[in-house]
């Protein structure tokens, strides 16, 4: 007994590799009472972690302030966002562009409207169309990966091949061509542009966790109780594949943020400038770039700064949900 | 003899299910095909309780998928006859098939955690068989299922009904299972290694309730282990399965007390013991299911047998029935061709 040279104590090795099981033990009991209330769901077990996750805390306190100015712009604008109320300081050469003046705390644009006004009103423009575009690719691309998850077969084949056509363009491109064939542009081409460009993602990442819940233990086991297709489908297949079309949702959020203002920068978006638009706002600033790059650079950190938001929500949001980072 | 007055009690009455002659043949394009279940024949009668027993790839499982009409749609042939109560399950239509699951077939899967939604409560598991078969609407359903719970040993079931399944423990995972499986009341209950998944404390239990639910209700169950312990203390006729084909059949007393088939002497061979001798060795069957010879022409477990003969290699064995047995073997155990080199463990002592 080399390896005990203060002498043997019968039993000493076992009692502390009991206390150590009996630690072990007591750190599991601790983190099972929380688990252990009646009808706590999965979600709501991603809840509990993703509340003490500072990430999402950060990404959520952005999503939330975004999302009240822009319910309540009519109310936090300090002036109507049409109206040209520094026009007479708008003057042809020593200073064309009014800076930051008592009232217009960041100064007005090149026809003398008042920026901060026009900031807080076109969020509702971002919005909206960040919301419809996602929503409607969500629902587009939920029907697709349905059809072909659920049923496999030759419906799958039809249907994933339509979809790899449509990956197969690069999104932003596809979403430029199908603005650019609307006749009149408005703010709903854009959204139709952005919600076909990301469809083919929802449709193919659902279609992928379907087909692993066709052929999971729970799906046999409900037809093995002579459960119907359709509640098999929606009730057992579905909610089971909806986790990463969830995530994926939050972070096309963010990206439809920015390709909404991109189509609205090259003039794809609503041309109607008494309707504010971060995009719309950037292309226009465009032409002062070099004078007054604070037209420029307000619309930008605004459309940054929400495509932050919903990243770090999202990312977070996938790390909650996926099984393989659960401790 | 007491054994043989057993025979006649089980063999006695109407088969409630009975398998003859199933193939399930598996076949992707361009490849061979591969029999993984080859013209087997068992019955069942209510109250009865039928073991099927195998190693991993000896088409246990798939027999009872095939009977569940549970196999996917394309790239298998089952032929044969499932013939239940007068119906030929085999040759009903899917829809038809399915409404017979889980109202007069009912099925329990090995691991209970990844057999039950994780999204959905238990209670709603249980009332959607119930509204499913018998046209209840939840509501109405919940008391029964909350009666199911009861019966099936979980406790506050009124506080279970809501968790969900990750919230409960294993063995009551397998006992939720359980109360689905049986809430319409099934006259054949299939139970694919039902203990599998769970701790040894919890599958004894596991496996009195299910004797208890056989025995009240007169249910028939099939059970499909590769436990041999399980099938000593639940089955009244156990089927030794072996590369897609019953080996040997024989009531558990007398497989236990005299197993023929050299496979059946193996399995019993490489369990432990309580009367062995302390120290004694295990003796597995050498080899694996994938060193297995065609049926066509030889014994598909000639190359593992410590006894094979040279018409083991050249001949297939055929399925000699002699009553409540039944054995595929040209040399079985004890018999003239003997080897004497036996492993000596031949006599087992009653279970």
């Amino acid at each position: 007994m080399t390896d005990n040279p203060k002498g043997w104590k019968p039993g000493a090795r076992r009692k502390a590799k009991i206390d150590a099981l009996a630690q072990a033990a007591g750190q599991v009991q601790d983190a099972g009472t929380v688990a252990d209330t009646p009808g706590v769901s999965l979600i709501a077990s991603a809840w509990r972690r993703l509340r003490r996750d500072r990430v999402f805390l950060i990404g959520l306190t952005i999503t939330v302030l975004f999302l009240l100015v822009a319910l309540f712009a009519p109310l936090l604008a300090p002036h109507d966002p049409t109206a040209r109320l520094l026009l007479d300081k708008v003057r042809p050469q020593s200073n064309p562009i009014p800076g930051p003046e008592p009232g217009f705390p960041l100064g007005a644009d090149n026809v003398g409207r008042d920026l901060l006004s026009r900031l807080i009103v076109g969020s509702r423009q971002t919005l909206l169309v960040c919301v419809f575009a996602t929503l409607f690719s969500l629902i587009g691309g939920l029907i697709l990966g349905t059809l072909a998850g659920a049923f496999g077969g030759w419906i799958d084949s039809v249907v994933m091949r339509f979809v790899d056509i449509m990956l197969s363009i690069p999104s932003l491109l596809l979403a430029f061509s199908v603005a650019a064939m609307a006749a009149r542009p408005s703010q709903w081409t854009v959204i139709l542009a952005i919600s076909i460009a990301y469809l083919p993602i929802f449709a193919r990442l659902l279609r992928g966790s379907m087909l692993a819940q066709r052929h999971s233990d729970h799906v046999l086991a409900a037809r093995a109780l002579g459960v119907k297709q359709a509640p098999i489908i929606f009730r057992h297949m579905l909610p089971n594949s909806l986790g990463p079309v969830i995530v994926q949702a939050t972070l096309v959020l963010a990206t439809a943020v920015i390709d909404a203002a991109a189509l609205s920068f090259l003039g794809l978006g609503n041309p109607d400038d008494r309707q504010p638009e971060w995009g719309q706002m950037l292309g226009a600033a465009q032409k002062y770039i070099y004078d007054y790059p604070h037209l420029a650079f307000y619309p930008a950190a605004c459309i940054i700064l929400v495509a932050f938001g919903f990243t770090l929500m999202g990312e977070s949001l996938r790390e909650a949900l996926d099984p393989k980072s659960r401790r | 003899m007491t054994t043989r007055a057993y025979a006649a009690d089980t063999r006695s009455g109407q088969a409630l299910l009975s398998v003859r002659d199933l193939s399930v043949v598996f076949q992707r394009h361009g490849e061979q095909p591969f029999a993984a279940v080859d013209g087997v024949s068992f019955e069942v009668r209510p109250g009865q309780t039928v073991g099927l027993v195998g190693e991993s790839g000896s088409g246990k499982s798939v027999t009872s998928l095939a009977i569940m009409g549970l196999l996917p749609a394309r790239g298998n042939r089952v032929t044969g006859v499932a013939d239940f109560d007068g119906t030929d399950l085999l040759k009903l239509s899917s829809g038809d098939m399915r409404d017979r699951r889980g109202k007069d077939l009912g099925m329990i899967f090995q691991d209970p955690l990844s057999s039950l939604n994780p999204v959905v409560p238990i209670g709603v598991q249980v009332t959607e068989v119930l509204e499913r078969h018998k046209g209840m609407s939840r509501k109405a359903a919940m008391p029964k299922a909350r009666e199911m719970l009861d019966k099936v040993g979980i406790p506050d079931p009124d506080r279970r009904l809501k968790d969900y399944p990750h919230q409960l423990s294993g063995g009551m995972r397998q006992r939720a299972l359980i109360a689905m499986a049986l809430a319409c009341e099934p006259r054949v209950l299939i139970a694919d290694e039902p203990t599998t998944a769970l701790d040894v404390t919890i599958q004894a239990q596991i496996l009195q309730l299910l004797g208890d639910l056989v025995r009240d209700s007169g249910t028939a169950l099939i059970m499909i282990t590769h436990d041999l312990g399980v099938v000593a203390g639940l089955c009244d006729e156990v089927n030794v399965m072996y590369g897609g084909r019953i080996v040997e059949r024989g009531l558990r007393h007398d497989l236990f007390a005299a197993p023929r088939h050299p496979y059946t002497h193996g399995l019993l061979g490489s369990i432990p013991r309580l009367d062995g001798q302390r120290g004694e060795p295990l003796i597995p069957i050498p080899g694996s299911v994938a060193d297995n010879l065609p049926w066509d022409h030889a014994c598909a477990f000639a190359p593992r047998c410590f006894q094979p003969i040279d018409v083991c290699r050249s001949q297939t064995p055929g399925f000699v029935e002699d009553g409540a047995s039944a054995l595929r073997c040209h040399n079985p155990v004890g018999s003239p061709h003997g080897h004497t080199a036996q492993p000596d463990h031949a006599e087992v002592n009653d279970q």
